[in-house]
């Protein structure tokens, strides 16, 4: 029976993402282009926020991919702690400089919309704030990893780390709405009526399509370089490993 | 386990267990901000709940690489290990400790350097009462961090990286209990949710330190 655990060894994780990492980094440039070319050339200018509103089409996929990049260390820093399958803790380990990244473009395009649509480049909003916050999470984990010599010990920590980390950034989330009201608007794209055609408050298809695919494209980024990443970190480890038998010998 | 716990205060107290550093530290923050900011009163009043809690959190994470670090080099972290005591109670024990000897001497201090700061009357009894509620919460996740970097040489810096964020919510509501306070408004609902947030740690965390401890020392 073929189940996913399957590519828990590193020998058919490797023959599988060798498959499938040309297809997604195909697919990935493709749905990039579609979704940031018709978002940036193809849409008309919002009547009062002008062209600034096309940010959008980088800020809110990198913002889902930031959160999502983080609940994936999540799910596989458990995998690790449970089943120990190696693969899952190097993937949780090349996922954080890109979640890093992510977050960081988000605060980057934020900061260059706000200042012509709120007059400042930052404002200590609960949703910029837990973004800020979430960046340093990303930060910590990373220098954690890098500054443990034995892998082994280093993913165990950094798991919990990252299991730890969760629970607070949730409670920091909701403790900054409760020090200062937002001036970030609130869910707009994903809200309930937006399905149903209720027109009121939701983002128009005009530009709610492009955004769509953008979004597609910036989920596929993430795939294909975790791929990417987590190959090489287990062919460093290879290395490493016929390094260390080559002094034996 | 109050053996345990007397040694770790007694090693702390005598002669270079830097018992009076986190103090003195606290106090030379307090007078800093007025030089940095400033002598006018209005102004200091306002941002004295702040400061103080900062300070506080500062001159906590000043003690936190002592937890665990002598215990690690000298090698009595593995006799604790293998001591009939669960590694759980240690993780515990060496938390209450930290408080005791930072976290509540800087409770009781705090009033004082209040005075420095020209805080409002009506905040005095607030500051305290949320440092007393807060700062154990800041020893907890503190010996967290302390025994996830006790295996990295010159860990200082990484576990200030790591416990800072973590120390956010605690702050939040720590600082906003003492500002409500000295404003004269509620403070109930921040300091309940800060209360909830200590009561978790305390709960939770030595059980995670204690995972960790026993990676670091496999």
């Amino acid at each position: 029976m073929a189940s996913i655990w399957e590519y828990a060894n590193p020998v058919k994780f490797m023959r599988l993402s060798d498959r499938v990492l040309p297809w997604v980094t195909v697919a990935t440039g493709l749905t990039l282009l579609v979704g940031l070319v018709w978002g940036f050339f193809f849409t008309p200018d919002d009547y009062r926020q002008g062209s600034t509103v096309k940010i959008i089409y980088l800020h809110v996929p990198a913002a889902l991919m930031a959160i999502n990049a983080w609940f994936m260390m999540l799910v596989t820093s458990l995998i690790w702690l449970i089943r120990r399958h190696h693969v899952s803790a190097l993937a949780a380990k090349a996922a954080a400089p890109i979640g890093a990244v992510m977050t960081l473009i988000a605060l980057l395009t934020g900061a260059i919309w706000g200042q012509p649509m709120w007059g400042t480049w930052w404002a200590w909003d609960p949703r910029l704030t837990s973004f800020l916050i979430l960046f340093l999470f990303y930060l910590g984990y990373i220098a954690l990893w890098e500054a443990i010599e034995n892998s082994d010990t280093a993913a165990d920590l950094t798991a919990v780390l990252c299991l730890v980390g969760s629970v607070f950034a949730i409670l920091s989330r909701y403790a900054v709405n409760f020090w200062n009201q937002g001036l970030h608007q609130g869910a707009s794209v994903m809200r309930a009526g937006a399905v149903a055609g209720d027109t009121e408050e939701r983002v128009s298809n005009v530009f709610a399509v492009p955004l769509f695919i953008s979004i597609a494209g910036f989920v596929l980024l993430f795939v294909a370089l975790v791929l990417l990443r987590t190959r090489t970190e287990i062919r460093l480890r290879r290395t490493k490993a016929l390094i260390a038998r080559e002094r034996l010998g | 386990m109050i053996s345990l716990l007397s040694r770790d205060l007694k090693l702390a107290v005598r002669a270079g267990g830097g018992f009076g550093l986190g103090l003195a530290f606290f106090l030379i923050v307090t007078v800093l901000v007025p030089f940095g900011v400033g002598p006018q009163s209005e102004l200091l009043a306002r941002i004295a709940p702040g400061i103080l809690w900062l300070g506080a959190l500062l001159s906590c994470l000043l003690s936190l690489d002592r937890i665990f670090a002598l215990d690690w080099e000298d090698g009595s972290l593995d006799l604790l290990a293998t001591s009939p005591l669960p590694l759980e109670a240690v993780a515990g024990v060496k938390a209450l400790a930290h408080w005791l000897t930072t976290g509540l001497p800087l409770t009781l201090a705090a009033p004082a350097f209040g005075l420095l700061l020209s805080l409002p009357e009506t905040g005095y009894l607030w500051l305290t009462l949320s440092l007393a509620v807060g700062t154990p919460a800041l020893s907890m996740i503190g010996t967290f961090g302390a025994a996830l970097t006790v295996g990295v040489k010159r860990g200082g810096l990484l576990l200030s990286l790591l416990v800072l964020p973590l120390y956010v919510p605690t702050l939040i509501f720590g600082a906003e209990v003492a500002r409500r306070g000295a404003e004269g408004l509620t403070v109930s609902a921040p300091l309940l949710l800060q209360g909830g947030i200590t009561l978790g740690t305390i709960a939770l965390l030595p059980f995670v330190s204690a995972l960790v401890l026993r990676v670091n020392l496999r």
